[in-house]
């Protein structure tokens, strides 16, 4: 059994996995339930000043389904607490005194001066909790008030909250990124030059997961108008992983602590996250869809995963992935594949040819001899992978690299060496000769 | 009855008049939209979908189930309904397992195809209850056709050359049209009174009229029809029954399948039936299956259904002998029935020869012989074509003789169903039949092909 306690930032908690600040950290109840599920931490649902903000009264939740109801995506106009300050700081207080092994980090939003964060982050400081997150991400309903996403599309806004915070307080401070961004190494290098000790990304996307077609009205709709919301689950994922990687790869971020968030629904999901060099991961959809229980599959998935891959502790594979982000011109141009179709696998539904003989290279026959037989021609394949996406089967299409001879296609032989764009001939750019 | 005797124990009331609409009730409920939708979403949009040609009408079932996976109904019931007026009946009859869902690749991914029978149903069932229409008739061309026979072959090419604009009289033998729809399918693949719904929606496109109690060969012949139409369609199907030839057979107590479903289906409290306490069926195809399976649901007590050859010949599919079987009938293979033993005009039991294949092929009847108790013997051993009516054309096989377009030896009349020689005595093909002849006629009227 491999070892899942995460450090982070000196927080310590028994596993990686912290419940993201939304709904399932909203209350005590809620946290009490996700710690004795095996929550290892938890950021609290965003506080924010008193008079506390008021919640619509019509739907807040939207969702992305496939055909079986299998929620991909999920979206949400919701705002911070909407409970008194005191009540949330007594809870906060209460359960970090019930669960003193468990991480409980507060997750903050407030106005943009100085004093209301000073003020604030007393407060938490009192309740003896682990750190606080700031939440420059939320991109709905705060937004307008200047707040959330309004300061984390700003880097200055983001430097000078988090000096701020870093002033007034003894705690940890995670700075929790929009993605609602060009590009999202400028907050995080702001962050950091603030003082932020982690960022944490990514908050929710800008987003109308679909309209009423009989109202004509966006939903959720309420009261036949629907705003845009704030987009996550499963479809965010792969954006979330770039974002992620862009960070732990880019010269003035490498190898500063990230919290990664965004789609983690299974164990494989966090692993790839801090494969990517997150240290951690927060999960928020996949709870409220599936309630807390899902950790159990998290824990026991990573574990036996990293059993089966010799990793002793989580440190030992942070960032394993990160050498390999390369830029697309670093890529080698003489690594050659085939689309490979494993006759035994293939059920037959010719969807692999008809997807390369109507919109990629025409490499895939749809008989042979005059039987149903779907076969690559190797020298029309480029290699491109479209017919391994749109296969049914897993496993049923490889792409197999060709190691010697000559490609049909091209006519050119296999060359073994290593050779990229900035040397290639066709390149005007090219620094070199290939 | 009453009788307490040993034979001819045949009574009615064997189960309650709830029992039997209950026992005979859908076998296969129609989907809900989730199922449907949950199902539609595992049709892998094949190209050039084995399911398609499978399909004996040609169905483009990836199309019609993408558009139910797409919430677009109707769409899907327009594409099933243009290659396929019956499609309703054919997604409840349709012996599916042999046909479109056999060859669905998700049989070789999961061993489970996508259920295809039950989702046309979806699309066609939702189509009928809203009502709408999706077909219009051409402009009227002043042909008329004579259709015989108001069966699936009949009317599926009644509808063809009607929507050409073409106007059609059907001539119907039996008081109602619908053919075996209405009164040979099973009760619990077609509940509600389906097939009058579907022969609604048929005549419902217009230029159609169906005149019942109409026999050829009794109140009107192929000369009166050819002289007063421009062209004739039989789809008269199979009116005989084959006989077993033996001494007995006269009995009371041994019954014609065909015959007893016809009334089966017609009657308005099926529990009041005539049943036996200890039914004999001979025979293996698919009405050996539906006469064993309704005897047991009226309150048979034991059912056996005795075939002289082994299981790979039998004409019912696997998923039909195992309906049966679900359902308590024995399946007894290798007896070939020799002689019915009778006590006082009543039938008592059936003697059996066991039997094997030689060599060539041959059924072989050996002298081991073995007896069944039967208080009804049901003969579900195949039917004939009436041909009397049909003299003056040419037949093969005791069956009518027709090219590829089911042209017959007459230019001007074509034949399709169970009465052609090569039909393959399933609804599917019937219709399909009707719409090749439709497509020849139609030439043939406006091309004089
Ligand atoms: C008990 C039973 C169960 C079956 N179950 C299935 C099943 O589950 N699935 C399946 O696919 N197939 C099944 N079949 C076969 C299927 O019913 C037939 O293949 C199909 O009905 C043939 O259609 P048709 O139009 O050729 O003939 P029919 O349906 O027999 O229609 C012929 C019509 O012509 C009329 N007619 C006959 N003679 C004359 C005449 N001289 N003048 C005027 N009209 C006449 C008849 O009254 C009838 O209406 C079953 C058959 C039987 C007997
Ligand atoms: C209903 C809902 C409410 C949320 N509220 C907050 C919030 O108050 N503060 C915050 O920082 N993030 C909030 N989020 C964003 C999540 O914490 C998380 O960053 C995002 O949902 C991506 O993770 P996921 O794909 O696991 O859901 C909310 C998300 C949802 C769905
Ligand atoms: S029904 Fe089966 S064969 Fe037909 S399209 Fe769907 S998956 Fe392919």
């Amino acid at each position: 059994m491999a070892d899942l306690r995460a450090e982070f930032l000196g927080i310590r908690s028994p596993n990686p996995f912290w419940l993201a600040s939304a709904p399932p950290t909203d209350r005590e109840v809620n946290v009490t339930r996700a710690f004795k599920a095996g929550w290892g931490g938890v950021v609290w649902k965003t506080l924010g000043l008193d008079p506390h903000v008021v919640n619509i009264n019509g739907p807040r939740y939207g969702g992305i389904h496939s055909k079986d109801r299998t929620v991909a995506g999920f979206n949400n106009i919701e705002l911070i607490s909407d409970r008194p300050l005191q009540t949330n700081l007594d809870e906060i207080k209460a359960v970090k005194q019930a669960w003193p092994d468990r991480a409980v980090v507060v997750s903050l939003m407030v106005p943009c001066d100085e004093a209301s964060w000073k003020g604030i982050l007393a407060q938490v400081e009192a309740t003896g909790a682990d750190g606080v997150e700031l939440n420059f991400g939320c991109p709905h309903g705060m937004s307008e008030r200047g707040m959330g996403s309004a300061v984390g599309q700003v880097p200055e806004y983001i430097e000078m909250v988090t000096k701020w915070c870093k002033k007034h307080t003894r705690m940890p401070v995670i700075v929790k990124l929009t993605p609602n961004i060009t590009d999202i190494r400028l907050p995080a290098r702001a962050a950091y030059a603030g003082g932020a000790d982690a960022v944490s990304l990514i908050n929710t996307l800008n987003s109308i997961t679909s309209v009423d077609l009989d109202a004509m009205a966006p939903e959720p709709t309420t009261d036949g108008k629907g705003s845009h919301g704030g987009y996550c689950g499963p479809a965010v994922k792969p954006i979330a992983l770039n974002m992620v990687a862009e960070i732990a790869r880019d010269a003035e971020t490498r190898g500063r602590p990230i919290s990664g968030i965004g789609g983690i629904t299974e164990w494989k999901d966090a692993a790839e996250f801090m494969a990517l060099g997150a240290a951690n991961v927060q999960v928020c959809t996949a709870a409220m869809i599936y309630g807390f229980r899902i950790v159990e599959e998290l824990i026991d998935g990573l574990n036996n995963w990293m059993d089966s891959k010799g990793y002793e502790r989580i440190d030992q594979f942070v960032g394993a992935a990160v050498p390999n982000i390369s830029e697309w011109q670093h890529l080698n141009l003489n690594y050659v594949v085939k689309a490979h179709i494993d006759q035994e696998l293939c059920i037959s539904c010719g969807r692999c040819h008809i997807a390369c003989e109507d919109t990629s290279h025409q490499a895939i026959t749809q008989t042979v001899n005059g039987v149903r037989r779907f076969q690559v021609k190797d020298e029309d394949c480029v290699g491109c992978n479209l017919c391994a996406v749109t296969c049914p089967v897993e496993n049923c299409i490889t792409m197999v690299q060709m190691t010697e001879g000559v490609d049909p296609r091209s006519g050119q032989p296999i060359n073994p060496d290593y050779g990229n764009w900035t040397t290639h001939p066709n390149n005007p750019q090219a620094t070199g000769v290939g | 009855m009453g009788t307490t005797s040993a034979v001819g124990d045949i009574a009615s009331g064997r189960v309650t008049p709830e029992q039997a609409a209950e026992n005979l009730g859908d076998l296969h409920p129609l989907y809900t939209e989730h199922q449907a939708r949950a199902e539609a979403d595992r049709c892998l949009y094949c190209y050039d979908a084995p399911c398609m040609d499978a399909c004996p009408t040609s169905i483009d079932v990836p199309l019609f189930i993408r558009q139910i996976a797409t919430q677009n109904t109707k769409g899907a019931a327009t594409t099933i309904l243009e290659q396929n007026i019956m499609g309703g009946m054919c997604a409840r009859v349709c012996p599916t397992e042999t046909l479109c869902e056999q060859v669905c690749v998700r049989n070789t991914s999961e061993g489970q195809p996508v259920k295809i029978g039950r989702l046309q149903r979806f699309a066609t069932d939702h189509l009928f209850a809203s009502g709408e229409t999706v077909f219009a008739r051409a402009e009227e061309t002043g042909k008329s056709i004579a259709v015989v026979g108001g069966g699936p072959a009949g009317l599926s090419c009644a509808h063809s050359l009607a929507r050409q604009g073409h106007q059609v009289t059907v001539y119907e033998a039996r008081p109602k049209p619908g053919g075996l729809n209405e009164f040979g399918i099973a009760a619990y693949k077609t509940v509600d009174d389906f097939a009058q719904r579907e022969v609604d929606f048929i005549v419902g496109l217009g230029g159609i009229e169906i005149k019942c109690e109409q026999r050829l060969g009794e109140n009107i012949s192929l000369d009166d029809l050819r002289q007063a139409h421009d062209a004739v369609f039989l789809a008269i199907g199979m009116g005989g029954v084959n006989a077993l030839g033996m001494a007995a057979e006269d009995s009371a107590g041994v019954l014609d399948a065909v015959a007893y479903i016809a009334q089966l289906r017609q009657a308005k409290d099926p529990s009041r039936l005539p049943v036996g306490r200890r039914v004999v069926v001979i025979g293996g195809g698919m009405t050996a299956v539906d006469i064993a399976v309704q005897s047991k649901l009226l309150g048979a007590d034991d059912v056996t259904i005795a075939y002289r050859r082994g299981q790979e010949q039998m004409n019912a599919s696997g998923y039909e002998q195992e309906l049966a079987q679900t359902h308590g009938v024995k399946i007894k293979l290798w007896a070939a029935p020799v002689t019915i033993h009778s006590e006082g005009g009543k039938v008592a039991s059936v003697e059996f020869a066991r039997s094997h294949l030689d060599k060539t092929g041959k059924l072989v009847l050996s002298d081991d012989h073995f007896q069944i108790e039967a208080d009804v013997v049901f003969k579900a051993i195949g039917q004939t074509v009436e041909t009397a009516a049909v003299s003056e054309l040419k037949l093969q096989g005791g069956r009518i003789s027709v090219d590829a377009r089911r042209q017959t030896s007459l230019a001007d009349v074509w034949a399709g169903g169970d009465c052609i020689a090569g039909g393959e005595d399933l609804t599917v093909a019937a219709v399909e039949d009707g719409k090749i002849a439709a497509r020849a006629i139609h030439a043939y009227l406006t091309e004089g092909a």
